[in-house]
């Protein structure tokens, strides 16, 4: 083995050109398989984040409202280690009027200490500021437009059920979902609870998580933790089986691609390591006639393809991640945020190499084969 | 003194299952005392590497027997074979092949690697020593490519003797060396037949050198037209 391998090195080293030219070949196969896996990662990932990086991804609701809710919402946030963040909401719908013009809003009460964890208000806010106080609000920034109010108005909420109440515009938040953006009206937790006049309730808890993945293994130790198997609690895979198929076929197109670009480097190595054993008969014929092994003749060239993978694999990671990050860094958006952001997933890119450096010293098999197949007496008599 | 080597009715015929077969060897019996220093002549054609590699196992007869200290070289496997080729022989080719990636030192101690034997400062010696005789001293590090073709065959000679082989199978040994060298050559390698007990076999076609040689075989045709020994 260890002949075979400083061999197998040697007969690398010596043709060096021959070498570099292999190592390229490998390395642009593996670089395209990872670039086109960490794009279709990163794609799949920033489509995720889009769809619910900025809400709720497990939901607890209460039909009837839930009150003296402190003892339920701290036994959610340590049901799971998974859990982030844990926020409790209170919404109502209504409308809002001024003198002339009245729209129909949803009316949404944050405990905006934890709200903004999820939703990122604070970043949100394009106009004055959030609410702080009682009967404050901030309003989607569609609604400015169609009220036809500027911060530090007044403007009236009525509801058939509840009645009215005057309320403060405090801001304007753009959510960059145009639905959001014409029906949101949000205020501290304690101006719905005030308007409901039924106490301290919460109408559902919401949370984000650490792992998106493992949502449905969290939501059933919230339904452990809190022993209550009527819970109407959904997440975030639940409501999006559209979105998570979606994905799961681009994965599933991508792994085919990956296959593809495979199949194509084992098939130019196989072909470049034959030439390879073509070339070195002279010296393989040498070697036996000295008395090596077949094994340890097969060995040269498993080794060669071992070797080709090692370096062609590196090159092609390096390769890979950089027209990655070219790609992200070179593709922006009109607000200069990356059209599709860049994930290093090391697990893929280790998988990928791994591949590769199999796939070339299985490439080397036949050749190998072929070696300890190749007669010496017609080398050593023709010279 | 026993026999190291003893060939039985050997036969070769080069394209058996074509058209056209072509006998080279028709029965050759031969046998060759151990430690004996031999020479085979013969005009080009006649079958003198042909049987040379039959003997070193590298080629199959068509007909006939090998015994290699008694034992039939056809029994053996292809492992066995290699090991023996290893161990028991030297090869000195015809058309002297060296590894060209590789230097005279590491080509002369290429055999010894392949036996997969630790290597020692001895062995090292050893080939430094066995360079040193063939007029190589200071060659060592040289890569054999750029080695002239004199050069080669001696580093050859060299390569054949590190893991101190029971049988030498030289073809055309000397083919490329001016005569003071061959003469040199010749020589050495009558030294180590008598130092090492070494038997050789060597293919010449240099009557001159033949006649120093213990025994002197002619093939003709394909057939022993001459066994002289001293
Ligand atoms: N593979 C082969 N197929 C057919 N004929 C062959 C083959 N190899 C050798 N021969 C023939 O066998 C005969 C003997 O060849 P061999 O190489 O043994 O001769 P030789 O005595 O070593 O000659 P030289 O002194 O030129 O080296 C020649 O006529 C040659 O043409
Ligand atoms: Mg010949």
């Amino acid at each position: 083995m260890k002949l075979a391998f400083s061999i197998a090195k040697r007969f690398l080293m010596s043709a060096k050109r021959h070498t570099i030219v292999i190592v390229f070949c490998i390395a642009i196969g593996v670089s395209i398989q990872v670039f086109i896996g960490l794009l279709l990662t990163g794609l799949g990932n920033s489509l995720i984040d889009s769809t619910i990086g900025s809400s709720s991804q497990i939901t607890i609701t209460y039909e009837d409202n839930l009150a003296n809710y402190n003892s339920t919402v701290l036994a959610v946030s340590e049901a799971s280690d998974n859990i982030s963040v844990v926020t409790e909401t209170l919404t109502i719908s209504g409308a809002l009027t001024n003198d002339t013009l009245t729209e129909n809003i949803v009316f949404r009460g944050f405990n905006f200490d934890t709200a903004n964890q999820i939703y990122k208000f604070d970043y949100l806010i394009v106009e004055g500021q959030l609410p702080t106080s009682n009967n404050q609000v901030a309003l989607g920034i569609e609604l400015k437009e169609m009220l036809d109010i500027n911060v530090g108005d007044t403007i009236v909420y009525n509801s058939t059920v509840f009645g009215e109440e005057v309320l403060e515009i405090t801001g304007f938040f753009d959510f960059n979902v145009l639905a959001i953006n014409q029906s949101w009206v949000i205020t501290p937790l304690t101006t719905v609870q005030d308007i409901i006049g039924e106490g301290d309730q919460i109408g559902k808890i919401e949370m984000q998580l650490d792992e998106v993945d493992d949502d449905l293994e969290t939501k059933a130790a919230i339904v452990a933790a809190l022993d209550d198997d009527t819970l109407d609690i959904v997440t975030w895979s639940e409501q999006n089986g559209d979105l998570l198929s979606s994905i799961s076929s681009q994965q599933s197109s991508s792994i085919l691609i990956q296959v593809c670009v495979i199949i194509s480097v084992i098939l130019s190595i196989v072909s470049v390591l034959s030439i390879t054993v073509l070339q070195k008969s002279r010296q393989l014929s040498i070697l036996k006639a000295m008395g090596i092994q077949d094994k340890d003749a097969s060995f040269i060239f498993l080794f060669e393809g071992f070797l080709l993978g090692i370096f062609g694999a590196m090159l092609g990671v390096v390769f890979g991640v950089g027209l990655t990050y070219a790609f992200t860094t070179f593709a922006v958006g009109s607000d200069g945020s990356p059209i599709i952001p860049l994930t290093l997933d090391y697990g893929f890119i280790a998988l990928s190499a791994g591949i590769a450096l199999t796939a070339s010293t299985l490439a080397a098999l036949s050749p190998a084969i072929k070696s300890s197949k190749l007669s010496v007496i017609e080398v050593i008599r023709n010279g | 003194m026993a026999d190291i080597l003893t060939l039985k009715n050997i036969t070769k015929t080069y394209g058996e299952n074509t058209k056209n077969p072509t006998q080279v060897l028709f029965g050759i019996d031969l046998n060759f005392e151990e430690s004996s220093f031999n020479s085979i002549i013969g005009q080009s054609g006649s079958g003198k590497s042909t049987l040379l590699n039959i003997i070193g196992s590298l080629d199959r007869p068509s007909g006939g027997e090998i015994f290699l200290s008694g034992k039939d070289l056809s029994v053996f496997t292809n492992k066995e074979l290699a090991d023996i080729r290893n161990q028991y022989l030297g090869f000195i080719f015809q058309f002297h092949y060296l590894l060209p990636e590789f230097s005279a030192l590491e080509n002369v101690l290429m055999p010894y690697k392949i036996s997969k034997k630790e290597l020692t400062k001895e062995i090292e010696d050893r080939a430094y020593e066995l360079l040193e005789l063939v007029d190589l001293k200071g060659f060592e590090n040289k890569l054999a490519t750029n080695l002239s073709g004199g050069q080669q065959q001696r580093v050859a000679i060299a390569r054949s003797l590190i893991n101190n082989p029971k049988i030498v199978l030289a073809d055309e040994p000397t083919g490329n060396l001016d005569s003071d060298t061959t003469e040199k050559v010749y020589n050495l390698l009558r030294e180590i037949n008598k130092k090492f007990k070494t038997t050789f076999i060597i293919i010449t076609h240099d009557r001159h050198i033949a006649e120093k040689t213990d025994r002197v075989i002619e093939i003709t045709d394909g057939r022993i037209s001459l066994d002289i020994k001293k």
